[in-house]
């Protein structure tokens, strides 16, 4: 079982068994993580450009920590101290950064398709940080990841994600990977955040917040982006609380196992109350943790393409 | 080696591991992936039967701690490591069916060292074949066996394989 591609640029084109790899490799960095000195020599002499031209510390941090754990050697460009503040093209960029060989470039960009754009460009292996509003694969796998956590499985459950769907990368990821795998996903938001085109992706839409978490096994949570909000999406905080906030009385509706999630950094009182994110159901917490396993996971197999090798006889030279 | 041998040859290491440390205080027994696991829990198993008393045993997959991975294009699917026990004082018996260049076992011992400070570490192979590429000796050896390097050394053991045996095969013929 290998990787196909040396980069990760979507969960789009990924296959359900790549997935699976993923996952069941994530499995075997969490440990490393629960030691005591968490670090493995794995990737060094390896270095890894991290080059975040939209604000992010949630994801650039996981990803330093993934980086540092294995070893390799990490650079961090932000669009605030790159050149591109100063006029410079993604292309020139790309090529300045290749130019200091690196293996890795995990790059986050405002546009959609940026970094498939410099994977044309770059021996280094791209790994997509999130794009515009197109895809953030290591989010959906490691939501993936803490559902299979938690869950066991993720084939037959019902996952309803709620919010503002319109400007959501992570959401077209987590549509792409649950429906790999087999389960059923139904979104819910209001209107002017539901884009058209996202009911042919093979998942229900409704506006009701009942009518999703009916009966469902996940509860996924999204941030409304208040960044983004300014073009009168909706009227008011408050009515979108009262319309699409996540209340202990809302979920009661949904299983009784059931767990929420929330990519974070959440909105208190807007998309969720502060006693179901803090509740006994919230699995935040644990997807930050999972987040750091699942992109040393990343950062290993697209390291070099994956084989079984086993005794110590077929070790090479081992 | 037929199932007879193998399993004759692990009651020797059990007693000798025994004899060794006089008993079985401190000692815990971390079989390296795949077949070390096997081989680590029957030894575990023949002391038990020898001095009644259990040894803890461990799961370890070197594949983190591999030197080669920068030179390789085909990464090793990674297992996890189970080592549900503390290491720190510990006498640790590392478990391997082959040694051969010695690179296995160094990673191995970077492995345990990163989960703690042991009082000792030891290596008990069933086979020894020789051509060594690092300072490294066994403890315990089940076989020391000649070999070239056209030539492997094929460890099959029931619970991975099926059946028990250990045989020489020209590298060509896999």
């Amino acid at each position: 079982m290998r990787l196909k591609s040396r980069h990760l640029l979507g969960i789009e084109s990924l296959t359900p068994e790549e997935i699976v790899l993923i996952l069941d490799t994530a499995e075997s960095f969490a440990e490393i993580s629960r030691r005591e000195i968490k670090k493995v020599p794995t990737l060094r002499g390896r270095t890894v450009v991290n080059l975040f031209m939209e604000p992010s510390t949630r994801t650039r941090t996981s990803f330093e920590l993934a980086e540092k754990r294995l070893s390799a050697d990490s650079l961090n460009f932000s669009a605030s101290s790159s050149s591109l503040v100063k006029g410079e093209t993604l292309i020139d960029t790309a090529r300045n950064i290749e130019a200091m060989a690196p293996d890795f470039i995990v790059m986050r960009h405002q546009m959609s398709g940026a970094p498939h754009f410099l994977a044309r460009y770059c021996r280094s292996s791209i790994i997509n940080a999130g794009d515009g509003s197109h895809e953030h694969p290591t989010q959906a796998l490691l939501d993936a990841y803490t559902i299979r956590q938690k869950k066991k499985a993720i084939a037959g459950l019902k996952v309803a994600i709620i919010g503002d769907i319109l400007h959501s990368r992570v959401v077209r990821s987590n549509i792409f990977l649950l429906r790999k795998l087999g389960a059923e996903v139904i979104l819910a938001g209001p209107p002017t955040l539901m884009p058209l085109e996202v009911a042919r992706l093979g998942v229900k839409v409704t506006h009701s917040m009942a009518e999703a978490l009916d009966g469902a096994d996940v509860i996924m949570m999204l941030r409304i982006q208040m960044e983004r909000q300014g073009k009168g999406y909706f009227p008011s905080v408050r009515e979108y609380y009262n319309l699409f906030g996540l209340t202990e009385e809302r979920v009661a509706l949904a299983k009784r196992d059931a767990i929420i999630m929330h990519p974070g950094p959440i909105n208190r009182g807007v998309e969720i109350e502060s006693k179901v994110a803090d509740g006994a159901y919230s699995v935040i917490l644990d997807q930050v943790t999972n987040g750091v396993a699942v992109r040393m996971a990343v950062l290993y197999l697209l390291a070099g393409e994956t084989g079984d090798a086993d005794s110590a006889e077929e070790r090479p030279g081992h | 080696m037929d199932e007879a041998t193998i399993d004759r040859t692990l009651t020797r290491i059990a007693h000798e591991i025994l004899e060794k440390h006089k008993g079985t205080d401190g000692l815990v027994l971390v079989g390296i992936r795949s077949r070390g696991v096997p081989l680590a829990r029957r030894l575990a198993d023949k002391i038990q039967k020898i001095e009644g008393a259990e040894v803890p045993v461990g799961i370890l997959d070197i594949n983190l701690y591999r030197d080669d991975l920068t030179t390789i294009s085909d990464h090793p699917i990674l297992r996890k490591t189970e080592i549900p026990f503390s290491v720190d004082g510990a006498k640790v018996v590392l478990v391997d069916d082959v040694l051969f260049t010695g690179r296995t076992i160094r990673a191995a011992m970077d492995g345990i060292i990163d989960l703690g400070r042991p009082r000792q570490i030891q290596l008990a192979v069933l086979v020894d074949r020789g051509h060594r590429e690092l300072p490294i000796r066994a403890d315990y050896v089940g076989k020391n066996v000649s070999t070239s390097l056209d030539e492997m050394v094929k460890v099959s053991l029931r619970e991975e394989d099926g059946s028990d045996s250990v045989d020489l095969v020209v590298k060509a013929e896999r």
